[in-house]
């Protein structure tokens, strides 16, 4: 084995500079080789939590996705799924920041006239065990076909209709929250008749990827 | 015969979790099933194994007082090799393991082999020693993680072994890693003395 190399100011500069030079070329080449499977990835994901909660459909929910501003808040993204040209539920993409630890996202299914389809939960960080019962189906089987405008979208506890999570009330209250927030998104949307005509436009994709990537 | 040894070592007599009680924060944090454990405890390993050959390759070129930062960035790029790699093909795992996917590179096991080991050491014997050690931390994070999710859910990879409504809920939550984690360490350490 050769001696090692003295720690002179030069080697060291030398060593470091190597050393991180080939360290990112590599990361680089990962980068370019990765990209798109964790793009194709994360839109499967997208598309299969699209799938769960809205009625049989046949287009790309993700080509004719809008965005719907909310007030005081970031705005949601919906995805309307239709089966041939006819509207049959929208996905819209929903957000609480009430939940125990913070942010919950679910995807919430509404059909054209505002009733509840299906629910599921995309992102959350609650505590296993009490929290994460939310993602059972008893839980999200209490919204289905309901329409909150005469479902009372609240936990028993705060004067509502839901039945809360046993001691995840929290959460509980939380998802109510986010669902809330995809209703009255879906129902003060500004472009309703256009988007029953199919000629939403399709929204830039790069909106999407901003709002996905920024929290962590 | 030595290399062996430089293998099984890692398994029980100087297990990284259970004897030298080394990246305790990914231990704890990610054992809640056994899946999560496993998954943690290979991506932890081909990390360690990966470093440890290039440390043990490039440790004659790597001056002495710029070799910690030179191990990190090797680690580092390993680990975040992983990352994509994982958020790539095995995107549900990597939700699950979130965060500690990139904590990998403050892994004290990884750093610590790097150091104690793969910095003196032939490469043949660094490839063992980071097999070893990672098999040994894959392991005891699959032991715990088990051993939680059967008593706090009632199942083990996922497969129901109680009753739906069985669960004591405080295995699946912080303290529950401690207590399991105490008891093994307890357990692994009388087979040592035997």
């Amino acid at each position: 084995m050769g001696s090692k190399k003295e720690s002179t100011f030069i080697n060291m500069v030398i060593a470091l500079f190597i050393v991180t030079g080939i360290a990112s070329t590599t990361l680089g080449f990962v980068y370019e080789f990765t990209k798109e499977p964790i793009a194709l990835a994360k839109l499967n994901k997208k598309l299969d939590a699209i799938k769960a909660v809205v009625p049989t459909f046949d287009n790309n929910p993700d080509s004719v996705k809008f965005e719907i501003p909310v007030e005081g808040g970031d705005p949601v993204m919906a995805y309307p799924a239709k089966l041939g040209d006819k509207l049959v539920g929208t996905a819209i993409e929903s957000y609480t920041m009430k939940g125990f630890s913070g942010l919950i996202k679910i995807m919430v299914g509404l059909k054209p006239d505002g009733t509840i389809n299906n629910i599921s939960v995309l992102e959350h960080k609650e505590t296993p065990g009490l929290g994460t019962h939310m993602k059972d189906d008893w839980f999200s089987g209490q919204f289905i076909d309901k329409n909150p405008a005469s479902f009372k979208v609240k936990v028993k506890k705060d004067g509502g209709d839901v039945d809360a999570i046993t001691a995840a009330t929290i959460s509980s209250r939380a998802y109510c929250d986010a669902l809330t927030r995809a209703y009255n998104a879906f129902m003060n949307q500004p472009k309703k008749e256009e988007m029953l005509l199919d000629t939403t436009p399709a929204t830039d994709s790069t909106i999407v990827a901003s709002t996905e990537g920024g929290v962590k | 015969m030595s290399q062996l040894k430089n293998f099984t070592k890692g398994l029980l007599k100087e297990n990284p979790v259970f004897v030298l009680l080394l990246g305790m924060c990914p231990t704890l944090g990610v054992t809640t099933t056994a899946v999560n454990g496993l998954g943690m405890g290979l991506a932890t390993t081909f990390v360690l194994v990966m470093s440890n050959m290039v440390v043990s390759i490039v440790k004659n070129g790597i001056p002495d007082k710029v070799r910690i930062p030179a191990f990190i960035v090797i680690i580092a790029s390993f680990v975040t090799v992983v990352e994509l790699t994982m958020q790539a093909y095995l995107p549900s795992l990597f939700d699950s393991l979130g965060l500690f996917i990139p904590l990998i590179v403050v892994n004290c096991v990884v750093l610590g082999r790097a150091e104690a080991f793969a910095s003196k050491n032939k490469i043949g014997a660094s490839i063992m020693d980071g097999l070893g050690m990672g098999i040994g931390f894959t392991l005891a994070l699959t032991v715990l993680g088990a051993v939680r999710e059967l008593l706090g859910a009632g199942e083990i990879f996922g497969l129901s072994i109680f009753d739906g409504s069985y669960g004591m809920l405080v295995f699946i939550l912080p303290p529950g890693a401690f207590i399991v984690l105490g008891y093994l360490i307890l357990i692994v350490n009388r087979l040592n003395k035997a």
